[in-house]
Protein backbone atom coordinates (compact mmCIF):
# COMPACT_ATOMS: atom_id res chain seq x y z
CA UNK A 1 0.00 0.00 0.00
CA UNK A 2 1.50 3.11 -1.18
CA UNK A 3 1.04 6.29 1.03
CA UNK A 4 -1.36 9.30 -0.26
CA UNK A 5 0.85 12.12 -1.56
CA UNK A 6 2.35 14.48 1.00
CA UNK A 7 -0.12 17.33 1.27
CA UNK A 8 1.42 19.45 4.24
CA UNK A 9 1.61 22.16 1.56
CA UNK A 10 -1.59 23.08 0.79
CA UNK A 11 -2.94 25.58 3.39
CA UNK A 12 -6.89 26.17 4.68
CA UNK A 13 -6.44 29.20 2.32
CA UNK A 14 -5.81 27.18 -0.65
CA UNK A 15 -8.35 24.91 -0.13
CA UNK A 16 -11.02 28.54 -0.96
CA UNK A 17 -9.71 28.36 -4.25
CA UNK A 18 -8.98 24.61 -5.14
CA UNK A 19 -11.21 21.52 -4.39
CA UNK A 20 -9.96 19.54 -1.05
CA UNK A 21 -9.12 15.82 -2.23
CA UNK A 22 -12.07 13.62 -0.83
CA UNK A 23 -13.29 10.44 -0.52
CA UNK A 24 -13.60 10.83 -4.28
CA UNK A 25 -9.58 11.49 -4.51
CA UNK A 26 -9.23 7.89 -2.83
CA UNK A 27 -11.54 6.43 -4.44
CA UNK A 28 -9.37 6.90 -7.72
CA UNK A 29 -6.09 6.36 -6.18
CA UNK A 30 -7.27 2.96 -4.94
CA UNK A 31 -8.83 1.95 -8.55
CA UNK A 32 -5.05 3.10 -9.97
CA UNK A 33 -3.17 0.86 -7.42
CA UNK A 34 -5.05 -1.90 -7.82
CA UNK A 35 -4.53 -1.92 -11.37
CA UNK A 36 -0.98 -1.11 -10.85
CA UNK A 37 0.71 -4.56 -12.72
CA UNK A 38 -2.20 -4.33 -15.50
CA UNK A 39 -0.88 -0.22 -16.02
CA UNK A 40 3.15 -1.18 -15.91
CA UNK A 41 2.84 -4.33 -18.06
CA UNK A 42 -0.15 -3.93 -20.17
CA UNK A 43 -0.62 -0.59 -21.01
CA UNK A 44 3.22 0.11 -20.71
CA UNK A 45 2.16 4.24 -20.70
CA UNK A 46 4.18 6.55 -22.06
CA UNK A 47 2.06 9.75 -21.76
CA UNK A 48 -0.74 10.09 -19.14
CA UNK A 49 -3.21 13.18 -19.15
CA UNK A 50 -5.45 13.83 -15.97
CA UNK A 51 -7.99 16.33 -16.69
CA UNK A 52 -9.28 18.40 -14.05
CA UNK A 53 -6.08 18.11 -11.42
CA UNK A 54 -7.40 19.78 -8.67
CA UNK A 55 -4.52 19.87 -6.08
CA UNK A 56 -2.75 16.84 -8.16
CA UNK A 57 -3.14 14.58 -6.09
CA UNK A 58 -4.00 11.70 -8.33
CA UNK A 59 -1.24 11.99 -10.90
CA UNK A 60 1.16 12.56 -8.19
CA UNK A 61 -0.16 9.19 -7.09
CA UNK A 62 0.18 7.56 -10.41
CA UNK A 63 3.80 9.28 -10.46
CA UNK A 64 4.77 7.11 -7.54
CA UNK A 65 3.10 4.27 -8.72
CA UNK A 66 4.81 4.08 -12.15
CA UNK A 67 8.09 5.72 -11.10
CA UNK A 68 9.18 9.12 -11.65
CA UNK A 69 10.45 10.09 -15.04
CA UNK A 70 8.97 7.13 -16.48
CA UNK A 71 5.91 8.71 -18.37
CA UNK A 72 5.18 11.95 -19.38
CA UNK A 73 2.28 12.87 -17.00
CA UNK A 74 0.75 16.31 -18.17
CA UNK A 75 -2.62 17.80 -16.27
CA UNK A 76 -4.94 20.32 -16.98
CA UNK A 77 -7.49 22.19 -14.68
CA UNK A 78 -9.03 24.99 -15.66
CA UNK A 79 -7.96 26.87 -12.29
CA UNK A 80 -4.95 28.47 -12.79
CA UNK A 81 -4.82 27.95 -8.62
CA UNK A 82 -5.41 24.38 -9.08
CA UNK A 83 -2.48 24.10 -11.80
CA UNK A 84 -0.10 25.88 -9.69
CA UNK A 85 -1.09 23.59 -6.32
CA UNK A 86 -0.80 20.46 -8.59
CA UNK A 87 3.07 21.19 -9.88
CA UNK A 88 3.58 22.14 -5.66
CA UNK A 89 2.14 18.71 -4.94
CA UNK A 90 4.17 17.37 -7.18
CA UNK A 91 7.10 18.31 -6.36
CA UNK A 92 6.19 18.45 -2.73
CA UNK A 93 6.46 14.28 -3.31
CA UNK A 94 9.31 14.54 -5.52
CA UNK A 95 7.37 13.60 -8.66
CA UNK A 96 7.59 15.53 -11.95
CA UNK A 97 4.59 16.74 -13.84
CA UNK A 98 3.52 19.04 -16.19
CA UNK A 99 0.45 21.24 -15.71
CA UNK A 100 -1.23 23.28 -18.08
CA UNK A 101 -4.09 25.96 -17.58
CA UNK A 102 -7.08 25.19 -19.49
CA UNK A 103 -10.48 23.94 -20.08
CA UNK A 104 -10.91 20.21 -20.61
CA UNK A 105 -8.08 19.46 -23.29
CA UNK A 106 -8.14 22.91 -25.04
CA UNK A 107 -4.48 23.17 -26.83
CA UNK A 108 -3.51 19.57 -26.80
CA UNK A 109 -5.63 18.25 -29.61
CA UNK A 110 -4.95 17.28 -32.51
CA UNK A 111 -1.32 16.65 -31.20
CA UNK A 112 -2.41 14.50 -28.03
CA UNK A 113 -4.76 12.22 -30.81
CA UNK A 114 -4.52 8.83 -30.52
CA UNK A 115 -1.53 9.52 -28.23
CA UNK A 116 -2.72 9.09 -24.29
CA UNK A 117 -2.35 5.92 -22.75
CA UNK A 118 -3.50 6.74 -19.44
CA UNK A 119 -6.31 9.08 -18.48
CA UNK A 120 -7.73 9.96 -15.44
CA UNK A 121 -10.92 12.42 -14.63
CA UNK A 122 -12.97 13.05 -11.33
CA UNK A 123 -15.24 15.40 -13.34
CA UNK A 124 -17.56 17.74 -11.62
CA UNK A 125 -20.20 15.17 -11.42
CA UNK A 126 -22.96 16.66 -8.89
CA UNK A 127 -26.52 17.35 -10.19
CA UNK A 128 -26.72 21.06 -9.86
CA UNK A 129 -28.35 23.59 -12.34
CA UNK A 130 -27.06 24.02 -15.52
CA UNK A 131 -25.96 27.99 -14.78
CA UNK A 132 -23.68 26.48 -11.90
CA UNK A 133 -21.24 24.25 -13.96
CA UNK A 134 -20.12 27.90 -15.58
CA UNK A 135 -20.23 29.33 -11.97
CA UNK A 136 -17.46 31.91 -11.02
CA UNK A 137 -16.06 30.34 -7.87
CA UNK A 138 -13.71 27.84 -8.81
CA UNK A 139 -14.63 25.69 -5.73
CA UNK A 140 -18.16 25.43 -7.27
CA UNK A 141 -17.24 24.47 -10.59
CA UNK A 142 -15.07 21.92 -9.38
CA UNK A 143 -18.25 20.03 -8.10
CA UNK A 144 -21.35 21.30 -10.35
CA UNK A 145 -22.01 19.06 -13.00
CA UNK A 146 -25.05 20.42 -14.30
CA UNK A 147 -28.13 18.12 -15.36
CA UNK A 148 -27.94 14.73 -14.07
CA UNK A 149 -24.49 16.16 -13.23
CA UNK A 150 -23.61 14.69 -16.54
CA UNK A 151 -22.69 18.22 -18.50
CA UNK A 152 -19.05 18.07 -18.32
CA UNK A 153 -18.66 14.33 -18.42
CA UNK A 154 -20.57 13.92 -21.46
CA UNK A 155 -18.16 17.12 -23.50
CA UNK A 156 -15.26 14.82 -22.00
CA UNK A 157 -16.60 11.42 -23.18
CA UNK A 158 -15.64 12.07 -27.25
CA UNK A 159 -12.71 13.94 -26.22
CA UNK A 160 -11.86 10.13 -24.58
CA UNK A 161 -12.45 8.80 -27.81
CA UNK A 162 -9.96 11.26 -29.67
CA UNK A 163 -7.14 10.98 -26.83
CA UNK A 164 -6.62 7.18 -25.53
CA UNK A 165 -4.34 5.04 -27.42
CA UNK A 166 -4.86 1.72 -28.92
CA UNK A 167 -3.85 0.21 -25.93
CA UNK A 168 -4.69 3.33 -23.98
CA UNK A 169 -7.04 3.06 -20.87
CA UNK A 170 -9.60 5.88 -19.33
CA UNK A 171 -10.49 6.17 -15.35
CA UNK A 172 -13.40 8.40 -14.89
CA UNK A 173 -15.37 8.68 -11.89
CA UNK A 174 -19.11 8.53 -11.85
CA UNK A 175 -21.78 9.04 -8.96
CA UNK A 176 -25.25 7.12 -9.12
CA UNK A 177 -27.25 9.65 -10.41
CA UNK A 178 -24.33 10.51 -13.66
CA UNK A 179 -26.18 7.20 -14.77
CA UNK A 180 -23.26 5.09 -14.92
CA UNK A 181 -25.00 2.33 -16.86
CA UNK A 182 -25.72 4.82 -19.51
CA UNK A 183 -22.12 6.13 -19.90
CA UNK A 184 -20.90 2.83 -20.19
CA UNK A 185 -23.40 1.87 -23.37
CA UNK A 186 -22.84 5.10 -24.74
CA UNK A 187 -18.91 4.28 -24.79
CA UNK A 188 -20.05 1.04 -26.51
CA UNK A 189 -21.96 2.17 -28.72
CA UNK A 190 -20.01 5.37 -29.98
CA UNK A 191 -17.09 4.12 -29.48
CA UNK A 192 -16.68 0.74 -29.35
CA UNK A 193 -14.86 1.38 -25.55
CA UNK A 194 -15.24 -1.79 -23.34
CA UNK A 195 -16.19 -1.06 -19.93
CA UNK A 196 -16.00 -2.34 -16.53
CA UNK A 197 -17.00 -0.75 -12.94
CA UNK A 198 -12.97 -0.63 -11.32
CA UNK A 199 -13.89 0.45 -7.76
CA UNK A 200 -17.21 1.72 -6.20
CA UNK A 201 -17.85 2.90 -2.42
CA UNK A 202 -20.73 4.16 -1.06
CA UNK A 203 -19.65 8.11 0.52
CA UNK A 204 -23.09 8.93 2.57
CA UNK A 205 -25.66 8.82 0.57
CA UNK A 206 -23.82 8.88 -2.81
CA UNK A 207 -22.36 5.61 -4.23
CA UNK A 208 -19.12 6.30 -6.47
CA UNK A 209 -17.81 4.25 -8.83
CA UNK A 210 -14.48 4.83 -10.83
CA UNK A 211 -15.47 3.35 -14.49
CA UNK A 212 -12.70 1.84 -16.96
CA UNK A 213 -12.53 1.87 -20.33
CA UNK A 214 -10.60 0.68 -23.18
CA UNK A 215 -10.83 0.24 -27.01
CA UNK A 216 -11.82 -3.20 -28.24
CA UNK A 217 -8.90 -4.69 -29.85
CA UNK A 218 -10.95 -7.81 -32.39
CA UNK B 1 6.82 24.09 -18.94
CA UNK B 2 9.42 21.67 -20.73
CA UNK B 3 10.34 21.97 -24.39
CA UNK B 4 8.15 18.21 -24.75
CA UNK B 5 4.88 20.28 -23.45
CA UNK B 6 5.53 22.72 -25.63
CA UNK B 7 5.72 20.45 -28.45
CA UNK B 8 2.15 19.36 -27.79
CA UNK B 9 0.79 22.66 -27.67
CA UNK B 10 -1.60 24.46 -30.58
CA UNK B 11 -3.58 27.58 -30.92
CA UNK B 12 -7.27 26.66 -31.03
CA UNK B 13 -8.69 29.84 -31.67
CA UNK B 14 -12.21 29.54 -33.67
CA UNK B 15 -11.39 29.62 -37.38
CA UNK B 16 -7.19 29.47 -36.86
CA UNK B 17 -6.64 26.20 -38.47
CA UNK B 18 -4.05 26.44 -40.66
CA UNK B 19 0.15 27.55 -39.65
CA UNK B 20 -0.95 27.17 -36.13
CA UNK B 21 1.74 25.05 -34.66
CA UNK B 22 4.21 25.05 -33.45
CA UNK B 23 3.21 28.49 -31.18
CA UNK B 24 6.20 30.76 -31.12
CA UNK B 25 8.18 31.66 -27.93
CA UNK B 26 8.93 35.28 -27.13
CA UNK B 27 10.45 37.07 -24.01
CA UNK B 28 11.35 33.82 -22.28
CA UNK B 29 13.13 33.07 -19.15
CA UNK B 30 14.49 28.88 -18.62
CA UNK B 31 15.83 27.01 -15.74
CA UNK B 32 16.93 23.91 -15.60
CA UNK B 33 15.89 21.62 -13.35
CA UNK B 34 17.80 18.14 -13.40
CA UNK B 35 16.11 14.67 -13.77
CA UNK B 36 16.50 11.16 -13.90
CA UNK B 37 18.07 10.36 -17.45
CA UNK B 38 15.64 7.51 -19.03
CA UNK B 39 16.23 6.44 -22.35
CA UNK B 40 13.94 3.68 -22.49
CA UNK B 41 11.28 6.38 -22.06
CA UNK B 42 13.00 8.77 -23.91
CA UNK B 43 13.26 6.58 -27.12
CA UNK B 44 9.66 5.88 -26.50
CA UNK B 45 8.72 9.66 -26.56
CA UNK B 46 10.47 9.80 -29.96
CA UNK B 47 7.89 8.74 -32.31
CA UNK B 48 4.98 10.88 -30.57
CA UNK B 49 7.31 14.40 -30.89
CA UNK B 50 7.04 16.73 -33.82
CA UNK B 51 10.43 16.40 -34.61
CA UNK B 52 10.15 20.07 -37.10
CA UNK B 53 8.84 21.46 -34.48
CA UNK B 54 10.98 20.91 -31.55
CA UNK B 55 14.08 21.89 -34.05
CA UNK B 56 12.45 25.23 -34.53
CA UNK B 57 11.07 26.08 -31.45
CA UNK B 58 14.68 24.80 -29.72
CA UNK B 59 16.02 27.28 -32.29
CA UNK B 60 14.38 30.12 -30.89
CA UNK B 61 15.35 30.38 -27.80
CA UNK B 62 19.28 29.43 -28.72
CA UNK B 63 19.36 25.91 -28.33
CA UNK B 64 21.80 25.35 -31.92
CA UNK B 65 23.16 21.70 -30.81
CA UNK B 66 20.66 19.46 -32.78
CA UNK B 67 20.60 17.90 -36.14
CA UNK B 68 17.91 19.09 -38.29
CA UNK B 69 16.55 15.41 -38.61
CA UNK B 70 16.26 12.92 -36.13
CA UNK B 71 19.46 10.52 -36.79
CA UNK B 72 19.19 6.92 -38.01
CA UNK B 73 21.60 5.79 -35.51
CA UNK B 74 20.84 7.13 -32.30
CA UNK B 75 23.91 7.09 -29.39
CA UNK B 76 23.37 7.99 -25.52
CA UNK B 77 25.22 11.19 -26.43
CA UNK B 78 22.41 12.26 -28.18
CA UNK B 79 19.71 11.06 -25.99
CA UNK B 80 21.28 12.55 -23.40
CA UNK B 81 21.30 15.84 -25.07
CA UNK B 82 17.46 15.87 -26.16
CA UNK B 83 16.67 14.79 -22.25
CA UNK B 84 18.76 17.74 -21.32
CA UNK B 85 16.81 19.80 -24.11
CA UNK B 86 13.40 18.64 -23.56
CA UNK B 87 13.08 17.32 -20.03
CA UNK B 88 15.09 19.28 -17.94
CA UNK B 89 14.44 22.91 -19.61
CA UNK B 90 12.02 24.71 -18.08
CA UNK B 91 10.25 27.85 -19.64
CA UNK B 92 9.54 29.77 -16.78
CA UNK B 93 8.13 32.70 -18.02
CA UNK B 94 7.76 34.30 -21.40
CA UNK B 95 4.22 33.98 -24.16
CA UNK B 96 3.68 31.81 -26.98
CA UNK B 97 2.31 33.48 -30.32
CA UNK B 98 0.32 31.87 -33.10
CA UNK B 99 2.36 32.69 -36.21
CA UNK B 100 -1.47 32.77 -37.64
CA UNK B 101 -4.19 34.88 -36.09
CA UNK B 102 -1.11 35.90 -33.53
CA UNK B 103 -3.58 35.11 -30.14
CA UNK B 104 -1.00 35.09 -27.11
CA UNK B 105 -1.03 32.36 -24.85
CA UNK B 106 1.21 33.40 -21.40
CA UNK B 107 3.28 31.01 -19.79
CA UNK B 108 3.99 32.22 -15.88
CA UNK B 109 5.91 30.80 -12.93
CA UNK B 110 6.32 27.14 -15.64
CA UNK B 111 2.20 26.73 -16.25
CA UNK B 112 1.61 27.49 -19.97
CA UNK B 113 -2.16 29.11 -19.97
CA UNK B 114 -4.30 27.87 -23.23
CA UNK B 115 -7.16 29.96 -21.80
CA UNK B 116 -9.61 31.69 -24.47
CA UNK B 117 -12.50 33.28 -24.08
CA UNK B 118 -13.02 36.40 -22.19
CA UNK B 119 -15.03 34.71 -19.27
CA UNK B 120 -11.86 32.73 -18.21
CA UNK B 121 -9.57 35.72 -18.63
CA UNK B 122 -12.04 37.27 -16.64
CA UNK B 123 -12.11 34.94 -13.95
CA UNK B 124 -7.97 34.81 -13.96
CA UNK B 125 -7.84 38.29 -13.64
CA UNK B 126 -10.33 37.93 -10.25
CA UNK B 127 -7.70 35.66 -8.76
CA UNK B 128 -5.27 37.97 -9.23
CA UNK B 129 -6.73 40.67 -7.96
CA UNK B 130 -7.28 38.35 -5.15
CA UNK B 131 -4.30 37.19 -4.49
CA UNK B 132 -2.86 40.85 -4.35
CA UNK B 133 -5.27 41.81 -1.93
CA UNK B 134 -3.96 38.88 0.01
CA UNK B 135 -0.35 39.82 -0.28
CA UNK B 136 -1.19 42.95 0.73
CA UNK B 137 -2.75 42.00 3.47
CA UNK B 138 0.11 40.25 5.01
Amino acid sequence: MLPTPNLDHITSNDYENVYEPAEDTFLFLDALENDIEFLKNDVNPCICLEIGSGTGCVSTFLGQLLGDGSTLLLCTDINPFATAITVKTAIRNSIHLDAITTNLTSGLLPRLYHKVDILCFNPPYVVTSSEDVNSKNFIERAWAGGIYGREVIDRMLPLANDLLSSNGVFYLLVISDNKPDEICERMWRDYKFQFKISASRLAGREKQFILKFWRNQT
Amino acid sequence: MRLVVHNMLQCHVKGCDSNNFPLRLFDVELEIHEIEFNPQFLQSLLPKLDWNAFISTANQIGITSLPQALPEEIDEDFLKNLHRILFETHIMQGKMVCSNCSHEYPIKEGIPNMLLNEEEAEEEAEVEAEVETEAEED
